[in-house]
């Protein structure tokens, strides 16, 4: 019974780390950008969302709602301003910049909020401690199955996007080849900042869930990418449905890891990073990226 | 009345200085064929004319207005389209995305994807499948297509027979006079030469550079063609 709650949990928080993997994949899919930044604007977007519910005393979800917005403008002027400069340096400077852009966040925190460590749990109320109780030894946590909906709604609105829309078509467009794109009137510079705006917005949504699920400080960020960056590797890269089968195999690992002995959690999901590295998918993966 | 009007170009490619002060003039609804060794600068000039590479010296006027600066997206939406070279259809996507994209920032005209269909019926049965299954001469087809989608005054095609059976090439030339039939002008790119000299009404020719040659169709002969192709005048030139 253990392993299966281990692996009913491990799914749940498969959501999550597949909400943070999202925005991290759109971005490398359409731009070839590893946004190193990605994780610490999760936290940035916890944080925004944290002042306005704490600040307004509403639901850190309604605080979510709020926060969008504003990191979805966020992404945009990033986009307009940083990236596109540092994309004309060639593949390594956006590597450079986002992990610089990562670093001046992580700072600006907590210079700005102190390194103390919160949560948004409680302000949550039910959603965050409810669970149904199935067994004795098997309980699944509502705050989980709203994070995998949730990331199963945005993967799934993101992929119908890509598919169904002329934006989509635009940005799928622009990922293969940004030159013939504007040559065939695609403004290849607004469909990367939109591009952005939404990874950054995804980004935000993974970090409000993460502050609800457990918690978090201004120097969470780097863990979160960690995964993030896991998850889409595993899960195949620039493929959507992947990143989420991605997201679920590690959170798979970890809890199963954890329920062998709690130290080996976050181990067990790197050792399946590792062991999908090495497998001929993952070196077909590398051997494709060098190309 | 003239549509185009390239003055004293100038543009790098990388470190070659590959188009080196040309100017011509293209009337509307004509055919000007530019030839030219690899590495003339044709393709260069072509994309530096479409807005994909940027000027270093000189000015394109288009109807007129001066968009030395615009970029090429907003040139689409004026009426310029270029078909590159190598097609450059987006491969993942079905021919009908490819042709919708184009659709989508079009300057307002009569072409839309159903006129599009019309007008080369061979795409309809290939509507629904990846542009990177195509054969080449079906590429090279929904490529011009595509451009034809944005409605253009000025449709500029980079090697439109390159790597094409002959078959094919007829195809493609049969899309060309469909356009040239609806009022577009033409600006092609042509290796060759006798096919070159039967569609267009003049001709250029690029050497290192440099037009050497900008004639009327009717008076040149393709020996003339040749020389200039080779650089044979210049010794008689200089």
């Amino acid at each position: 019974m253990t392993w299966i709650n281990a692996i009913v949990q491990g799914i749940l928080l498969g959501g999550l780390y597949a909400l943070f993997a999202c925005g991290l994949s759109l971005l490398f899919g359409v731009m070839r950008i590893i946004n190193l930044a990605h994780g610490d604007l999760a936290v940035l977007g916890a944080f925004l969302v944290w002042t306005i519910s704490t600040q307004a005393d509403i639901s850190p979800f309604w605080g979510l709602l709020l926060a969008l917005p504003v990191m979805l403008v966020l992404g945009y002027v990033l986009q307009r301003t940083v990236l596109s400069r540092s994309l004309r340096g060639g593949p390594l400077t956006p590597l450079l910049v986002t992990f610089g852009l990562g670093i001046v966040i992580q700072n600006g925190l907590l210079q700005a909020y102190s390194p103390d460590v919160r949560s948004l749990g409680g302000s949550a109320g039910r959603v965050a401690t409810g669970s149904w109780r199935l067994t004795d030894q098997l309980s699944i946590p509502y705050i989980g199955v709203l994070t995998l909906a949730t990331a199963v709604l945005v993967l799934g609105g993101l992929h119908l996007v890509l598919r169904r829309t002329g934006f989509g078509r635009d940005m799928r467009a622009t990922a293969q080849d940004p030159d013939t794109a504007t040559l065939v009137g695609v403004p290849a510079a607004a469909v990367y900042a939109r591009a952005t705006a939404i990874a950054v917005a995804i980004a935000t949504v993974a970090g409000a869930f993460l502050a609800v699920h457990s918690t978090f400080d201004p120097a969470s960020g780097p863990t979160q990418l960690i995964f993030a960056f896991e998850a889409v590797v595993i899960g195949g890269l620039g493929s959507l449905w992947g990143t989420l089968t991605g997201g679920i195999v590690l959170g798979v690992a970890q809890t199963i890891g954890a329920s062998i002995d709690p130290q080996y959690s976050i181990l067990a999901g790197h050792l399946v990073f590792l062991a999908v590295l090495a497998s001929p998918r993952g070196r077909s993966l590398i051997s494709r990226s060098r190309a | 009345m003239t549509l185009l009007e390239v003055d004293g170009l100038s543009a790098y490619h990388g470190l070659l200085h590959a188009v080196r002060g040309v100017s011509f003039t293209v009337p509307e609804r004509q055919i000007l064929a530019v030839v030219g060794a690899n590495g003339a600068g044709k393709s260069t000039m072509l994309r530096t004319i479409a807005g994909a590479h940027k000027a270093a010296a000189g000015t394109v006027r288009f109807d007129g207005a001066d968009i030395t600066t615009r970029p090429a997206h907003r040139r689409v939406k004026l009426g310029i389209a270029l078909v590159p070279e190598g097609r450059k259809l987006f491969a993942d996507l079905t021919v009908e995305e490819n042709l919708q994209i184009a659709g989508r920032h079009a300057r307002p005209g009569p072409w839309s994807l159903g006129t599009v269909l019309d007008a080369f019926p061979i795409l309809v049965p290939l509507r629904k499948r990846p542009a990177a299954n195509l054969s080449g001469g079906q590429q090279q087809v929904a490529a011009i297509a595509r451009a034809v989608m944005t409605n253009p005054r000025l449709l500029i095609v980079d090697e439109a027979s390159l790597g094409l059976s002959p078959m094919a090439v007829d195809g493609v030339y049969e899309c060309l006079r469909v356009l040239q039939d609806a009022g577009t002008t033409l600006l092609l790119v042509e290796q060759d030469l006798q096919r070159a000299l039967s569609v267009a009404d003049d001709v250029i020719c690029l050497l290192e550079g440099r037009i050497v040659l900008s004639a009327p169709t009717g008076t040149v002969t393709r020996d003339h063609v040749t020389a200039a192709y080779f650089g044979l005048h210049r010794s008689e030139r200089a």
